[in-house]
């Protein structure tokens, strides 16, 4: 039943399309007249209860959450298994024979891929690298250790008499489950140690093991199944060769499958531009094609799947759009956990059923005593060898936590069901010790591993936040220790990743990912974007607070609580609409024009959107919901950016270029003016330079070069690629978009004739064209009709606002000392490592320094151009705003 | 070639590189047929810094991991090359360029040029410096102290992150 059915949860279009066929046909002969009411049970039988077994095991994890004590205590796996005993036991009172039972090739083929790609795709592709030695060798080493040692064991058992007569096995039999017995299971590993939070190079250790451990365990089995089918008389010497050769090329062999549908999916995705939808799509087509593909030519699946989700990880996520990403995250999550949910209720099930199994206590005994044991052992040994080449020892405790965590499962027991009893004549007895053993380990050390890492005080992982720092430093450390190694003459793991990234970099990405994606890639930058996503939100959270607690007072700052009830904002507040509005702006404007509203102003804009904390509360997990999130953090930190930049930029202010300069001719203009490499080696991505004015405003951000000037053309994507803005003249004064794809486009400004203090000191002035921009796009949809007017007063005040000019001297003295010097960074050729120590950085680096300087080196012409400003300007120019905004930012960011 | 090289070290110099450094002796002899293969100029030094074995030695000598039975060393000793705060002071230098033992914003926008892609603009790289900046400094002079420096990574496990496995 579960087999024909999750035909359609794979595939719910083959399920739907069969209905309709099937209608026609089950009216019968002669058509009794027309029917009121007609009940078609059969039709739909399959799918329904496939739909409703999930529905059963879904709600039941509800009703466990519900109660945070019980699962706080017990692993979930565990009342899963318990819940499926009670529902197989209901069923077979009620139907008088055991049903819905896990069934071998259900469970390979559709239960197990979400699962083992889940854990793929997610796995922290760092730490399963640094740690590959010691996975691979619990993996390979640990799994035939325990295989052998636990079949010849029970052989040994037998022998001595202790396994009563009726179970007929030989030695060959006792090996067969041996190796289909050993091999600890990821689903159970995983359900158990993500509750467990020990530390990561522990989790990776294990649950790597119990991923790549998949290919040795397929092929002991395959080798000594067809042993037993073939006789051991029959074995040949060659046989045993056969077996170790096709070891290497199960495992081998699924690998490369799993890396080449990997660089499929990545190539795909290179191209799905115009297509987002299918993102998702292509992703878990293309990693099950490699699932189904590896089972086909009996290669290891699950080692496929896992190369697949770990090779493509980093392409796909740099080609597809943000909601793609999140898509694929969370489906991916859903099902794992859907696929999971129902594999440990269906164990509690398929156990109850009496007909499958025969008892033998000592078999039963034996083997859980052996499994424990050779596993305790077998890691001993291996970690006694792995230490001598480890960086970090693996001490005693890890190795507890590591024989303790062997836990078998679902694998164990479909491949024990999967024994053809006329050959294995013992089947029944080793289906009933694999039930034994996988509830064993999955209920009784899955319940008490939490308490042993407890007593055991087993580092735990630490969760704190990343930080630039961090990151920035540990990136030099690596540049360093490849650097070393290099010199030591000893090529290591370092050297080998640092040219794996040079290689990476090269190539592979160029080819996989595609060009705006590439252009922007930097996991600095990546870090830098996400925290300053993350101070922003926390800017927004914190509201007012955030303004007295750097000490920075305004006199004129009215106190949130006094806003009037009669604002807009407030009322729109109450109306429960997501408007974008900010009342203190508004406010703020009312009560005073000093300098100091400037101050304000910048700092309000970064938490324009006050009312997100109610999204995240009410439905953070919905997609839409989740959508309007994403864009209000995106546009916070646009502003962040805008007006960090700005204060970098500000310099352009004041030089008035009449000339507008569409896109297309901006390349000639800029050879012209010769300045021109710094664009143009970069991939001219830059979008406007700040000397183009124009009256109509280009702020570009193109994916495709050629596409740059087919500027008709308007690219309707949330996330990335072309952006266009075009106003008139006399609507924008100032103009800067940064655009999401995190491309930052100077901003190109337009200088009315009127004087520009006013521009400079009073920073709504500038930040005009952001407002009309939400106004437009955002808020007028959101703001009730009869709001409208309200609202348009409270802009149009606004703005007048910004009309009185103000002395512009004074603000310029005020400048902060900075601490940069007046002239352009020096072009560093390398870096000047100390005195002591004799090497530069690798030679990819050096060079990437070099290319980075040269192309910087136009800087200095360009600033030539307005001597006056220059430098002062180039440091942060309006004190109060851009700079002590970000201050205060970062500090409540920190603190946090 | 590793009993030539040894033949070329003076006894009492190995023996005052491994008080110094920790190395055992085969890991010195091999480092110094390293050396010699690295000295194209065979004057005992390396390149224009004029950097000899004894210097080579110490500077590798922060990269070696530190081992249990030196953790319990006494306090009072000199403190090991490889301990934490040497290797952190060892990075430290190397964002240090003038020397001043503060990270100014220059100082970090160059090394920050070399770190990251070609692809990200000036703009960019600068505000990534002035948020590290920002983040790590405590005192308020817009640069990033030793102190500032071990603060910031205090998270972080410096004693595996800076160490490379010597062969033996």
């Amino acid at each position: 039943m579960l087999r024909a059915a999750l035909s359609l949860l794979a595939l719910p279009l083959a399920g739907a399309a069969e209905e309709p066929t099937q209608k026609p046909e089950s009216p019968g002969e002669p058509p009794p007249g027309l029917e009121l009411f007609r009940w078609q049970w059969h039709e739909v039988e399959a799918p329904y209860l496939v739909a409703l077994w999930i529905l059963v095991a879904s709600l039941a994890k509800i009703v466990f959450h519900l109660s945070r004590k019980v699962t706080s205590l017990v692993p979930e796996s565990c009342l899963l298994i318990l819940l499926g005993l009670v529902l197989g036991g209901i069923v077979l009172a009620v139907a008088k024979k055991a049903e819905y039972q896990l069934e071998p090739g259900t469970f390979f083929l559709f239960l197990l891929p979400p699962i083992v790609l889940d854990s793929g795709y997610f796995m922290p592709s760092r730490l399963f690298f640094d740690n590959l030695g010691a996975i691979l060798t619990y993996a390979v080493v640990g799994t035939l250790w325990n295989a052998f040692t636990t079949g010849a064991a029970l052989w040994g058992l037998q022998q001595a008499g202790l396994v009563a007569p009726r179970v007929q096995a030989g030695l060959l039999d006792f090996l067969l489950f041996g190796s289909l017995i050993s091999a600890v299971d990821p689903v159970a590993v995983l359900a158990v140690f993500e509750e467990v939070h020990v530390n990561e190079t522990l989790f990776i250790i294990v649950f790597g093991e119990s991923l790549l451990n998949d290919a040795v365990t397929v092929v002991l089995y395959k080798v000594c199944n067809s042993f037993v089918e073939m006789g051991s008389a029959n074995v040949q010497a060659t046989d045993y060769l056969k077996g170790v050769a096709s070891l290497f090329v199960v495992s081998l062999g699924g690998a490369a499958v799993g890396l080449v549908f990997a660089f499929l999916l990545a190539l795909t995705t290179r191209f799905t531009k115009r297509v987002r939808i299918i993102e998702p799509l292509l992703v878990f087509l293309l990693a099950y094609a490699a699932y189904l593909t590896a089972e086909m030519a009996s290669l290891s699946a699950i080692l496929a799947v896992t190369m697949c989700g770990l090779g493509c990880k980093k392409y796909v996520e740099a080609n597809i759009s943000h909601k793609s990403r999140t898509t694929v995250k969370y489906t991916m999550k859903t099902l794992a956990s859907c696929a999971e949910t129902v594999i440990f209720m269906l164990l509690g099930i398929s156990a109850v059923d009496s007909s499958k199994w025969a008892w033998d206590s000592g078999l039963v005994l034996g083997t859980l005593i052996f499994i424990l044991f050779f596993r305790a052992l077998g890691v001993v040994l291996q970690t006694w060898v792995l230490n001598q080449f480890r960086l970090v020892p693996l001490d005693k405790i890890d190795q507890v936590v590591m024989s303790y965590g062997g836990l078998r499962g679902a694998v164990a027991f479909a491949l024990v069901i999967l024994l053809d009893r006329t050959k294995v004549p013992a089947k029944d007895y080793f289906v009933a010790t694999t039930i034994v053993v996988v509830f064993f380990t999955v209920i009784v050390q899955g319940l008490t591993i939490k308490p042993l890492v407890k007593w055991l005080k087993v580092k735990r992982s630490e969760h704190h936040k990343p930080t630039l720092n961090q990151e920035l430093h540990e990136h030099t450390f690596d540049h360093i220790l490849a650097a070393v190694e290099d010199v030591v003459g000893h090529h290591g793991y370092h050297y080998w990743r640092d040219r794996w990234e040079q290689f990476d970099k090269k190539y592979l990405s160029q080819l996989l990912m595609r060009r705006s994606a590439y252009r922007i890639r930097d996991q600095i930058w990546d870090v830098y974007y996400r925290l300053n996503i993350r101070d922003a939100i926390s800017f927004v959270d914190q509201g007012g607070h955030v303004l007295s607690s750097t000490g920075l007072t305004l006199p004129s700052m009215p106190s949130r609580n006094s806003v009037a009830e009669t604002s807009v904002t407030n009322l729109l507040r109450e109306s429960g609409s997501g408007a974008c509005l900010d009342l203190q702006v508004i406010d703020t404007v009312r009560s005073g024009r000093d300098r100091e509203d400037a101050v304000m102003h910048h700092l309000l804009c970064g938490g324009l959107y006050k009312p997100r904390r109610r999204y995240k509360a009410s439905c953070s997990r919905h997609f839409i919901s989740e959508d309007a999130q994403e864009r209000q953090d995106k546009e916070v930190f646009q502003q962040n950016m805008k007006r960090r930049l700005e204060s970098f930029k500000s310099t352009k202010h004041n030089i008035c270029f009449t000339k507008s300069k569409p896109r297309p001719r901006k390349t000639g203009r800029r050879k012209k003016d010769g300045v021109a490499n710094a664009e143009a080696t970069n991939g001219k991505h830059r979008g406007l330079g700040f000397q183009d004015t124009a009256a109509v405003i280009l702020t570009v951000e193109s994916e495709e070069e050629e596409e740059e000037s087919d500027s008709s053309e308007t690219e309707k994507e949330d996330d990335e690629g072309i952006i266009f803005v075009a106003r008139a003249t006399s609507e924008v004064l100032q103009e800067g978009k940064v655009s999401g794809s995190l491309e930052v486009c100077p901003s190109p400004r337009i200088i009315p004739p009127s004087p520009t203090c006013a521009e400079k000191e009073l920073p709504w002035k500038s930040g005009q064209g952001d407002l009309a921009v939400y106004v437009s796009s955002e808020t007028t949809k959101i703001v009730p009709v009869d709001m409208q007017t309200g609202w348009n007063q409270s802009i149009s005040s606004l703005e007048s606002l910004a009309s009185p000019p103000c002395n512009q001297a004074p603000i310029l003295t005020c400048l902060p000392p900075h601490p940069r010097g007046t002239e352009e960074p020096q072009v560093p050729l390398h870096l000047p490592s100390d005195p002591r120590s004799s090497f530069a950085f690798p030679p990819s680096l050096a060079k990437a320094g070099r290319s980075r300087s040269e192309s910087s080196a136009d800087l200095p012409q360009q600033q030539e151009l307005q001597p006056l400003m220059g430098h002062k300007d180039h440091t942060h120019l309006s004190p109060g705003t851009a700079t002590s905004h970000w201050c205060i930012q970062f500090n409540r960011g920190s603190r946090l | 070639m590793g009993s030539r090289a040894s033949t070329l070290l003076r006894d009492e110099e190995l023996e005052e590189i491994k008080k110094e450094t920790g190395f055992s002796h085969s890991q010195i002899t091999r480092l110094y047929s390293r050396f010699t293969s690295l000295d194209k100029g065979e004057n005992g030094t390396l390149r224009e810094d004029q950097v000899n074995f004894r210097g080579f030695m110490r500077t590798l000598a922060h990269f070696r991991p530190i081992e249990d039975n030196e953790k319990s060393k006494d306090v009072n000793g000199p403190e090991p090359l490889n301990s934490r705060s040497n290797k952190l002071h060892f990075a430290f230098r190397l964002y240090d360029l003038d020397k001043d033992e503060k990270i100014s914003r220059d100082e970090l926008l160059q090394v920050l040029r070399m770190m990251v892609g070609v692809n990200i603009s000036d703009e960019q790289l600068g505000s990534i410096a002035d948020r590290t900046i920002q983040e790590a400094d405590q005192d308020g002079d817009s640069a990033i102290s030793f102190t500032e420096f071990v603060k910031v990574l205090e998270k972080v496990d410096v004693e595996q992150k800076m160490s490379i496995r010597f062969l033996h």
